[in-house]
């Protein structure tokens, strides 16, 4: 019996060996843990490696305007002038009350402040952020939009925003900026009410409008097209210009590469660095918010789970038979040029309940926040992503006074705007 | 003498668990990333050996976030030119558990065993790994190239 549980205890240490040995990884990470609380004792230093994110992140990163194949007035002069005209001109609108800048008011940063947009009526989702907004591939909460162009003229045939009509808008560009027009695209063709009727629309939804569409001929119709893509080009040449100026993050950023630290400490406050350091680590927002403008311009299901709206799964099938996309016949881009297009996934089942990762950019300035405004605050926005079950979050366990050092950070990204006057 | 197996017994079942723990920790990321830079090679030869391949990049520095190209020749192990592949594309982030996001495809065949495979766009910095999935002469077999990206 003594024995016999002696044999017993030799072999229950050595399985107590066998798995103190398995059970490494387990203690290591905490090991590991307890390094990073270290660092986080010791903000200002940052690795090479570290240095190198900040830098990518920083607005002295960000290239010069990309070219757009599609829209070859995109850095006219004259189309930036007429475009800026129709941002804010009212009278392209059912009502004469609605014009781009009623939802995004230059005063606070091209954006309102309501969670759903409201022109004639109001829409499912929140009015986009229009800084910097150039840089990116895709337009629209669901990327329905492949150029800023053919963005811009969707919310004319609209009945919840402009709700006016595509041959009325032919129509006003005829009577009211036909010398403007011309002056870049070259002579107009004739409009008149026989043969494009007020109320013709084929994008409006309403029955009446898509019949006196229909009847065109073919001829009036694609002229109709033409202007109306041509006002796109002109309201994008415009929106292009509007571009965000260094933040105190950007200029803390430029303070440390050039070693400046004294300057460096001046910018940003204690709390800010360390929530810095979370975000570009352990918090791993950098997988998707990267860059200098702090967004990866893809499509990502963050775990909200609104059965009312499937986001990019939709926006696939719309921007593919979209007649005003990149290979469509109003764009000026050879079809090589239209990579995105060409190139984009069609997996559909991967893009449920998907939203364009919105910039960071003056996030703070523009409360409230999702696609459909569903939540009020960062601090709201923070803890929704720490408690989302969502498989595309990767962050680790986060503690709330982490969550408010982020929070610190997010407030260093808001900086003054360009754009022409 | 019983407690003492008693308290050995506790301690086991203790250790049991922690080490399940530690087993279903590893699980998440079974498939481990290399570390060997023979692993990151440009040249690769496909899993069953059939076939070697070569990539190279255009741009040469791999952008994170942009659309490029590749050019890929395909050779047999002895260095003949494999002329008439059918060749389809499939990039992953096996840590992240997604893909591109683009569907890249062969749009040219030069006629001297290179391709030109368009539409890769590499959404973020971190290991992945493309894999090229080649048919030619009746027979398929697939080539992996790992990437680590900055």
């Amino acid at each position: 019996m003594r024995r016999a549980s002696g044999l017993l205890f030799v072999r229950a240490q050595k399985i107590i060996l066998i798995l103190l040995a398995i059970s490494m990884p387990v203690i290591f990470p905490a090991l590991r843990a307890s390094a990073d609380a270290n660092d986080v004792m010791q903000p200002q230093v940052w690795s090479e490696e570290q240095i190198r994110t900040l830098r990518s992140l920083s607005l002295s990163s960000l290239p010069p305007l990309p070219k757009d194949s599609s829209n070859a007035y995109a850095d006219d002069p004259k189309a930036i002038e007429l475009g800026r005209n129709i941002f804010f001109d009212k009278r392209f609108s059912a009502n004469g009350k609605v014009s781009c800048a009623t939802c995004h008011i230059p005063e606070t940063g091209f954006t309102d402040s309501l969670s759903l947009a409201r022109g004639l009526g109001m829409t499912t989702r929140r009015t986009m952020p229009l800084i910097g907004v150039a840089y990116q591939s895709w337009f629209f909460w669901d990327g329905r939009k492949d150029s800023l162009w053919s963005q811009a003229i969707d919310p004319l045939e609209s009945s919840v925003e402009h709700g006016f009509t595509r041959t009325l808008c032919a129509h006003l560009i005829s009577d009211k900026y036909k010398k403007e027009y011309e002056g870049i695209f070259g002579k107009l063709p004739k409009i008149d009410h026989k043969s494009c009727p007020p109320k013709a629309s084929p994008g409006t939804g309403n029955p009446s409008a898509i019949r006196l569409w229909k009847a065109m001929k073919s001829e009036d119709k694609d002229n109709v097209n033409r202007i109306y893509a041509n006002i796109g080009k002109s309201v994008a040449a415009y929106v292009r210009q509007i571009l965000p100026q260094p933040a105190p993050f950007d200029q803390y950023v430029d303070a440390l590469v050039r070693n400046d630290l004294e300057t460096a400490q001046e910018l940003l406050s204690p709390d800010a660095v360390e929530g810095l350091m979370i975000f570009i680590g352990k918090a791993k927002c950098t997988s998707c918010h990267m860059g200098p403008l702090l967004t990866n311009s893809s499509f990502h299901n963050i775990g909200l789970n609104n059965p009312k709206d499937t986001g990019r799964a939709e926006g696939i099938d719309k921007v593919l038979h979209d007649e005003f996309n990149c290979l469509g016949k109003y764009s000026d881009a050879k079809p090589e040029e239209c990579l995105e297009l060409r190139f984009i996934d069609t997996n559909r089942t991967k893009y449920v309940g998907a939203f364009k990762t919105p910039t960071l950019r003056n996030a703070a300035e523009r409360p409230p926040y999702l696609h459909a405004g569903q939540l009020k605050t960062l601090s709201e926005v923070l803890n929704f992503y720490r408690s989302s079950a969502s498989s595309e979050l990767e962050h680790q366990q986060l503690s709330d006074t982490e969550l408010l050092k982020i929070e610190a950070f997010l407030k260093t990204l808001s900086g003054p705007l360009v754009f022409p006057k | 003498m019983l407690k003492r197996i008693t308290s050995t017994c506790s301690i086991v079942s203790v250790l049991v668990f922690i080490g399940f723990a530690a087993f279903s920790d590893l699980s998440f990321g079974y498939t481990v990333k290399p570390t060997s830079d023979a692993e990151y090679a440009k040249t690769m030869k496909s899993k069953d050996g059939i076939f070697k391949v070569t990539y190279a990049s255009d741009p040469e520095v791999i952008p994170v976030n942009k659309i490029i190209s590749w050019k890929l020749k395909v050779e047999t192990v002895d260095g003949q030119p494999v002329k008439d592949a059918e060749i389809t594309v499939n990039g992953e982030m096996p840590e992240h558990g997604h893909g591109l996001p683009t569907q890249p495809k062969v749009t040219k065949n030069f006629g001297d065993g290179t391709y030109l495979v368009e539409g890769i766009k590499f959404s973020m910095p971190g290991w992945w790994t493309m894999t090229f999935t080649i048919k030619a002469g009746g027979k398929t077999d697939n080539v992996v190239f790992n990437l680590q990206l900055k």
